[in-house]
Order: structure tokens, then sequence, then C-alpha cells
């Protein structure tokens, strides 16, 4: 009994410090971030001015007005938007198929579907951006970097549909097929409503991907298409002076989803866990 | 309309045979039960039928017409299964309206078939709940209530009793028999326990392994089992069966005889044995009895009333006439 208490006071004040400590240094990063935005570029390279500087809007006007934020914001949102839906009219019938009606090579599909994951971007920006430029004319579109966001995603996305799938039970994708239903009525009055945590799980986390991509929405843009990654990688200035306008372009790039993230804590824990907690 | 005939079927899952080339007659408006051990395959018989399994070899024919490739849903069939297998997200009535709103039916019509079905199943109290909100009795009547909306050409059940608690249970099992008095359409009931086989069907189909046994009336299989595997299903308690030197004085290889043809006494008879256990239920006193000539203790249904002490010496005599002979093979053979 004594050891029981013991124990459990121990885990009352170890657990939670270290929840602390993490959720900090995790935090701190960001926090410097908005805290250097709202500084002069002057300011925003002294240390000693970590909390004493006067606070100005400067940064976040001159984004607006000269960089042309809304521009970046909007292709974010269009492609982001975009790319996750298709990901999920391709992803959820064929998690389907895998999760109901699967074959002997089911597995393998998965597994293949994976490993292109393991392929390194950086192995085929050359041909890409070669044949989407020269060959196709579709560089730097919105149509590429919807394209090129769906196909990055689509193993997590049908993974993720697959193993919420795979939770229910197969007598009722039966019982519709006895009541009369074809394979798109399963889907839609069936499987849609009964997955529907799952699939917002996957389209939230898909939607922040997409958000977040770097590596081909800059590399696959100029201007037209270019998104808020692109946005802050222009304003990496090789100098390194500009700091509080470096600061007020992330924080406007990263807040839309950190308060999407806000509001959709539940969803996104689920979708995390690939629904492991109930 | 509902006669469903199976050609030759088989089916293997990978390198595995389930049902070897099988074949059956359903008549039109028939309640036949499929009955057997676990595993010998009678849900994948069912299934089959249903469409919800493809046959490896052989056809399904359903009024005459081959629907082999045809998918389920337009094999005009019903099904209730073992979990219920209801969808959770819609409402009782919506559950049971959900196969008539797939057929595209006109909503006031669909109102009154569903009102209709919930009045015969007692669901009016239940119509806007939730199937998690509902006793397994209650699910199991949605999902009934769910096949007969919509005028089904047969009916198929999947052990649909199985998980309610024994009262429960004969009270469903009267119910399914009415219903199939009223309507009179086809239904195939699977199960694995015999009495609900012998009390519901009129046809029974016994399988073992995947393979048909006997196909007969209750009576008929409780009266003339074709071999020993059928003659140990059917009935409750099960028949005796004995080999060696008792049969050879029968001129048999086996032979069995049910606890209701043996007669007990504790003067005279034919084969000398110790009282085990007695079980008594009021109407009967099942009596186990030892006897050389048998490994198992013999079963003896008594009357009600009968007090025996354990280990009291007695004597058993079969009825002759009740008497089941058969072959080194286990198959039934008459004099
Ligand atoms: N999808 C499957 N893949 C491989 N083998 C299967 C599959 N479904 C069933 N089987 C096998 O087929 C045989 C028959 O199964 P089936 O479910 O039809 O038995 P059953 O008679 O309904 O048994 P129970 O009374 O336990 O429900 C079993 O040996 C089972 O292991
Ligand atoms: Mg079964």
């Amino acid at each position: 009994m004594a050891i029981v208490a013991e124990q459990s006071r121990f885990s009352r004040i170890f657990w939670p410090t270290l929840a602390w400590i993490t959720a900090i240094v995790v935090f701190f990063p960001i926090f410097w971030l908005v805290f250097t935005s709202f500084k002069t570029d002057a300011d925003a390279v002294k240390p000693e001015f970590l909390f004493k500087f006067t606070p100005t809007l400067e940064n976040y006007s001159n984004m607006v007005d000269n960089y042309d934020y809304w521009r970046f914001a909007g292709n974010s949102i269009i492609t982001s938007v975009f790319a996750t839906i298709f990901a999920l009219v391709v992803g959820v019938p064929c998690a389907y198929a895998m999760a109901f009606d699967p074959t002997r090579a089911t597995k393998d599909v998965l597994m293949w579907m994976l490993s292109t994951k393991m392929l390194p971007a950086a192995a085929v920006l050359y041909p890409m951006t070669f044949l989407t430029k020269n060959f196709l004319g579709i560089y730097d579109t919105k149509f590429l970097v919807i394209v090129v966001l769906m196909l990055v995603n689509l193993p997590i996305v049908i993974w993720m549909l697959f193993s919420y799938f795979k939770e229910i039970p197969k007598e009722i994708i039966e019982a519709g097929k006895m009541d009369g239903v074809d394979t798109w009525g399963e889907i839609k009055e069936i499987l849609i409503p009964l997955a529907w945590g799952g699939i917002a799980s996957t389209a939230l986390l898909t939607f922040i991907f997409c958000w977040n991509e770097a590596y081909w929405t800059v590399r696959l843009t100029t201007t037209d298409a270019a998104t808020l990654s692109s946005l802050i990688e222009g304003n990496r200035a090789p100098e390194g002076l500009f700091f509080g306008r470096l600061s007020a372009v992330s924080t406007a790039a990263i807040g839309p989803i950190v308060v999407l993230g806000w509001f959709c804590q539940k969803q996104l824990v689920r979708g995390l866990t690939f629904g492991a907690v109930k | 309309m509902g006669s469903i005939k199976l050609k030759n079927v088989t089916k293997s899952f990978g390198d595995t045979e389930v049902i070897p080339p099988l074949n059956l007659d359903i008549e039109e408006g028939e309640f036949v039960v499929f009955v057997g051990p676990s595993g010998c395959g009678k849900s994948t018989l069912l299934r089959l039928i249903a469409g919800l399994e493809n046959t490896t070899s052989g056809e399904v024919i359903i009024d005459g017409e081959d629907v082999t490739e045809v998918t389920p849903s337009k094999r005009g069939l019903a099904m209730v299964f073992q979990t219920y297998a209801l969808y959770p997200h819609m409402t009782v009535r919506k559950n049971i309206a959900f196969p008539l709103r797939m057929s595209g039916m006109d909503p006031a019509e669909i109102d009154k078939r569903v009102a209709a079905a919930s009045t015969s199943l007692n669901l009016n109290d239940y119509l806007d709940r939730k199937p998690g909100q509902l006793s397994g009795g209650q699910r199991q009547r949605v999902a009934i209530g769910r096949a007969i909306v919509r005028d089904p050409l047969a009916f198929l059940f999947d052990e649909p009793l199985s998980n309610l608690d024994a009262a429960l249970r004969v009270g469903m099992r009267l119910e399914i028999s009415e219903m199939h008095k009223q309507m009179g359409t086809t239904m195939i009931y699977v199960t694995h326990d015999q009495v609900e086989a012998m009390t519901m069907a009129d046809k029974i189909v016994v399988l073992q392994s995947g393979r048909i046994e006997q196909v007969g009336s209750p009576l008929e299989l409780y009266n003339s089992p074709c071999n020993t595997f059928v003659a140990g299903f059917i009935g409750s308690p099960k028949m005796n069966l004995l080999s060696g030197k008792a049969a050879e004085k029968y001129n048999a290889h086996t032979i069995g005889v049910r606890p209701e043809h043996l007669s007990i006494s504790d003067v005279k008879g034919d084969w000398e044995g110790v009282v085990g256990v007695s079980e008594h239920l009021g109407s009967d006193t099942f009596v186990h009895v030892h006897f050389d000539g048998s490994s198992e203790p013999l079963t003896v249904r008594a009357d009600g009333d009968l007090e025996l002490e354990y280990g009291a010496k007695v004597y058993l005599t079969p009825d002759l006439k009740k008497l089941h002979r058969f072959d080194e093979n286990g198959r039934a053979f008459k004099l």
C-alpha cells in the first residue's frame, strides 16, 4: 500500500513537471518568434532587448503593403484546401476497397505506398522541375502545387483512413449490400457517416501538412502559385539582418494553422494517434 | 417466388476446401434450417446464397435464374446477422426504412411500411432511439424489422438468437416461426442448436465439414437418421450409441437407442448397470447409467418422479422397434 501511495505521489509531481518542461522547450522558439515580430529589425538582433523594447506593428504593415501577404495566403489556402479534398476523394474509395475487400496483395500495396515516403524528395527534384517547366508547362501553377501536395500526402491519407475503416465491423457493410445498396451507396450512406470522425481528423492533418509543406512549394513555384512557405523563404535575407521582418512573416504564416489546430484539438489528437484514443 | 437451388457449389478459401461439391434444393415457402457443429460451413453456405461470398465453382439459382455472378444487392434476399449489424448512426426508424429508401420507394409508403413492421415487432416506443440505446433482444427485432419491410424473396438468418438469453431465445424462436407461417416466405436459418432446428424447421440440412449428411423433416431425421453423426446430433439428450459385444447381439456394428426408448427397472432387463447422476427436470428425469458394454454412461429418459439411489443396480431394456442399427462405416441399415 505504502509503495503504491509513494509511487502515485511521485508520478503526480514528476509527469506534470516533465510535461511542462517539454511544453516550454517546444513552445519557446514560437514565443521568441512572435515576440521578435513586434520588434524593429535593429532591436531584434540585440539579445539585451529581449523583453525591453518598444513594440511596433511596422513589420506587419510592411509585410501586407510591400510583400503581398494576402496573395501568398490566398494561394496557401486554395492549394491546401483543394489538395486535401482531392486526396480524400482518391483516398476514401481506395482505403475502403482495401479495408473491406482485401486481396492477397493488399498488405503489399499498403507497404509500397508507404515506401514512396522513403524516397528522398531531392532525388526527383531535377526531373520534377524539368518536366513541369519544359515539358508539361505547368510550372508555377496552382494546379501543379495542388497535384504535388495531394500526391505527397496520399500515402498518409490512405493509411489513416484504412486504419479507421478497419474499425468498422464488416457485417455493417454487408448488411448494406443485402439492403440493396451499391458500392457508391455503401460509401455515402454507411462508410462516411460511420467514419466521419476519422475522415475529419485525416482531412485536418492533411490540410496542416499541405499548409506547412515547403520543399516542393518553394521549388516548383516562383510568383503565381507561391504559397506562404515561399514568402518565408523569400524573406530569409542572406545578410540575416531582417529578423523582425522574417518573424512577422513567419508568425503570419503559422498563425492560421495554430488557430485551426487550437479549435480542432480533439480531432487532431485522434488523428495523430490513429484512433487509438477513444 | 423464393425457390433456391445450389448446383455443385464449392467454396475454397485459398487452398482449403470448406465446401466440397454440394447440391441442395430449397422449395418456395420452406423453412430450412442448416445445422451442424461449429466450423462445418453453415455460415459460408448461407453467405454463398446471399452473394457475400463468391462461389469457387458451381451455380446458385434463385427462382430458376442463375445468380452466381449477381451482386448481393440485386438478389432480392434479406439477411439477419448474428451481430445484428444495425447501422449505428441511424435511429431505429431510419434503420428499418433504409432498404426501402435505397430502393427509391415513395416516402409515404415507406412510413406506412415502417409503422406496420414496428407495430408487429413491438418497436413503436423505440423508433427514435439509436441501436446503441437498445437491449440485445430489441436490436434483434430491429434487424428482423429491417429484413421484413421490403418483402424479400427469402430470408437468411445466421444464428440470430445466439446472443440472447435462454428465455428470450425461446420467445423469439416462436415469433420467427409465427412470422413464417403468416408470410409464407422462404426462410433459411443457420444454427448450431439442434433444438432450434427441430422446433422451427420444415426441412433440416445437417452439415459436417461442409458436406450434407442428411436432409429431411425434423421427424424423419429423428426417426431414421442415416448415419451415426446425424443420430448423435439430432435429438436431446443425445442418442446412446453402443458398439462391440452389445451391438453384435443385434447383428450390427453399432446400435443406437434414444434415451426415451430405454426402459429402466430394478428387477430385470437386458443390460445390467449402475446408476450414476440423475438429473431431475420435473417433467422428466435423465438417469445416467454406467454399463459395461458402453464406454460412456447411457442416458435414460424416465418418469419425472423416479427416485434412484446413486450407485444402485438397475436393468435397462431397449425398445426393439425403435432400435437403430449402423454398419462399420456408421451408415444406418434395416434388418
Ligand atoms: N474468410 C475466410 N478465410 C478462410 N477460412 C475461412 C473464412 N471464413 C470461414 N473460413 C473457414 O471455413 C470453415 C467454415 O466456416 P463457417 O463460418 O462457415 O462455419 P460455421 O459452420 O458457420 O461455424 P459457427 O457455428 O462457428 O459459426 C471454418 O473452418 C473456417 O475456419
Ligand atoms: Mg457461423
